[in-house]
């Protein structure tokens, strides 16, 4: 037998170290000489042309200083950490871009006003989204009562009983294809659907309801699926073990092991729907008034609001334009307070841990 | 209340694949009777089949007859439900419910079947419970905790606390000390001489010093090849089996020549 003679690297356990300051300090001589370069390149002072520029150079300078002073491992190791932090960076802009722009242009209309009054018997001034705000809660609150438990208990049979059968496949397949329906044909779907069962022409926020279900069915059977499944065979089998009959298992062991997964997973599905227009436009129609019954004439919605703003605008366009801006305010404010409650919930319902 | 269990010419598939073939044995009640093997002989697949465990997997089945005191385990009629809240089984690793406290875990198998009982005798049971599986002392001031926080023996005497407290005829404890140090599995031991008093005990072990320990019985299986099925060699008692068994390949694996 001869002896594996190779090393990897040289024998000694110490390498070199930059010091500390050295990123800081890479981080602004780079903005300066990205300022420069860009300046240079199109004579103004671009500042996105800027900042590519400085990234740039501070990847080539971090490369090259780690390289000589630290070796090519720490080298690739800063490189990988530069791109993510960088591709990280580059998702945030329009994150950051559209708050802002939705905070500064909505903040004008974003008034008592907006929250009390609609906009029956509004041109020009004035006016309020309280109908859209309503109709948006009670058309998707409703599409959540829909879409819940036959999502919920479509992933319980997929997880749970229909394991690989035949049955169980066609489900999955045409659940997919549900996730690539376009919006628009789901709103066409209702709107079909609700004209046949009570004659032509038909709009409510229920048809509206119907539209967003056909959309949030297939999200809640695919995110709860993936949970269920996320609960490991030995709780079942501790419960079979104990003489627990299989449907409660399901009930008392597998979900509520699954439930702030499953809650997570409704609001994102909710928050996925709640900024729908296209099929809201054909189902539930738009009006100018608060309208309080579901099942009747047309109700307006938040989306359908912003979009009827703005494509719409009376004489004073300003005017509508601010509508618009604040009825968007509206909407990023609601599914940012539904996630916040959904992660209360969540955090309320996990599965205790800690001694 | 403990229970004999008898099989007759019992086969086990997985789908199509046999895994154990033709094993006739009884177990006797207030007695521990011990499975010992090489890996994948089909030990934990046969003990599976005594409380109707085995059919939970897809596409798995069972020819043949297990008698619980004369009673047909698959005769036509009986609700798997039943037979295992009379047979009770301890799983190879730990499967505390993570979403429950420790006591009521404990209770899992009376509140989750919505049985009604008081709260005197639910406190009861739990106490008696946890005695019994030497676990009281260790969780009495924090049984309303989450049990995430027990160590991995105490974890186990727990899981051996929730099967007992359904007072099951029988207990099936597959590998139940695999995970533990020295001194939970002379515990855990201590713990089955206790109950053997109370209940009929099969145990799948791989220390073959805890099977001469403990138990009354001890049954070999073997099987002659990967792929082919595992078959219950000889079985008797103990001592016999561990100083002049009838069969060289018991002999052969319980002095470590195996293979
Ligand atoms: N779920 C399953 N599906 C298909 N085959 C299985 C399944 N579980 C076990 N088997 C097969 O059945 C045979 C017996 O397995 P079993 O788990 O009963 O062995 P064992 O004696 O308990 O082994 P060990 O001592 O390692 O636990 C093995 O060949 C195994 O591959
Ligand atoms: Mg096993």
């Amino acid at each position: 037998m001869t002896a594996i003679t190779h090393r990897l690297g040289s024998e000694t356990l110490t390498a070199g170290r930059l010091p500390k300051a050295t990123i800081p300090v890479a981080i602004a001589a780079s903005a300066v000489l990205g300022y420069a370069l860009a300046v240079l390149a199109s004579g103004t002072a671009n500042i996105g042309l800027a900042i590519l520029f400085a990234f740039l150079v501070f990847l080539v300078t971090v490369e090259i200083t780690t390289r000589v002073v630290e070796g090519a491992r720490q080298a690739a190791d800063r490189r990988a950490g530069n791109l993510i932090a960088g591709a990280f960076l580059l998702a945030l802009v329009p994150l950051g871009s559209v708050t802002f722009e939705a905070v500064s242009n909505g903040l004008a209309r974003f008034d008592l006003a907006f929250f009390t009054q609609s906009m029956r018997n509004v041109v020009g001034e004035g006016g309020g989204a309280v109908h859209a705000i309503y109709g948006t809660v009670y058309v998707t609150g409703m599409a959540t009562v829909i879409s819940v438990p036959i999502g919920l208990l479509t992933a319980i049979y997929l997880a749970e009983y229909g394991v690989r059968n035949r049955l169980s496949k066609a489900i999955t397949f045409f659940v997919d294809v549900m996730t690539g329906v376009p919006s628009i044909v789901a709103g066409l779907f209702a709107y079909a659907l609700m004209g046949l069962l009570l004659g032509p022409g038909a709009r409510s926020g229920f048809e509206g309801s119907i539209a967003l279900s056909v959309l949030m069915i297939p999200v809640v059977v695919r995110s709860c699926e993936e949970l269920l499944r996320l609960v490991p065979n030995e709780l079942r089998e501790a419960a079979y073990a104990l003489g627990v009959p299989k449907w409660l298992t399901i009930v008392r062991v597998v979900i509520p092991t699954a439930i702030s997964g499953i809650i997570s997973g409704v609001i994102l599905a909710i928050a996925r729907v709640i900024g729908e227009t296209a099929p809201l436009l054909i189902a539930a129609g738009f009006t100018a008034s608060l309208n309080n019954n579901l099942f009747a004439n047309p109700m307006m919605t938040l989306p359908v609001f912003v979009y009827d703003s703005y494509a719409h605008p009376g004489t004073d366009v300003q005017v509508y334009w601010d509508r618009a801006w604040a009825g968007a305010l509206t909407l990023i404010l609601i599914v940012m307070i539904l996630n916040l409650v959904g992660r209360l919930i969540a955090r309320r319902f996990a599965p205790k841990t800690g001694r | 209340m403990s229970k004999r269990i008898e099989t007759t010419d019992l086969n086990v598939y997985y789908s199509d694949f046999r895994a154990v073939e033709d094993v006739t044995i009884t177990i006797q009640p207030r007695a521990i009777t011990a499975f010992i093997g090489p890996s994948g002989c089909g030990k934990s697949t046969f003990l599976r089949t005594l409380n109707r465990m085995h059919e939970v997997i897809p596409g798995a089945r069972v020819e043949g007859e297990v008698l619980l005191d004369g009673e047909n385990l698959y005769g036509a009629g009986v609700d798997p439900v039943r037979v295992r809240r009379q047979v009770g089984m301890v799983f190879q690793r730990p499967n505390p419910f993570p979403t429950m406290s420790i006591r009521e875990n404990v209770l899992a198998g009376i509140k989750l079947n919505f049985s009604r009982m008081p709260k005197g005798e639910q406190d009861d049971l739990v106490e008696r419970s946890l005695r019994s599986a030497n676990l009281w002392e260790e969780v009495k001031n924090r049984l309303g905790l989450p049990g995430s926080g027990l160590s991995g023996g105490q974890q186990q005497r727990r899981c051996i606390a929730r099967a007992i407290a359904m007072a099951p005829a029988v207990l099936l404890m597959d590998e139940p000390c695999s995970a533990l140090d020295p001194i939970s599995t002379l515990a855990i031991e201590d713990l089955m001489s206790e109950l053997k008093e109370k209940y009929t005990i099969v145990i799948v072990t791989h220390n073959m010093q805890q099977a001469a320990r403990v138990s009354d019985t001890t049954a070999f299986f073997n099987i002659a090849g990967t792929g082919s099925p595992g078959r219950l060699i000889e079985s008797g008692p103990t001592d016999k089996i561990f100083s002049t068994p009838d069969v060289q390949a018991t002999e052969d694996y319980i002095s470590g020549r195996f293979g």
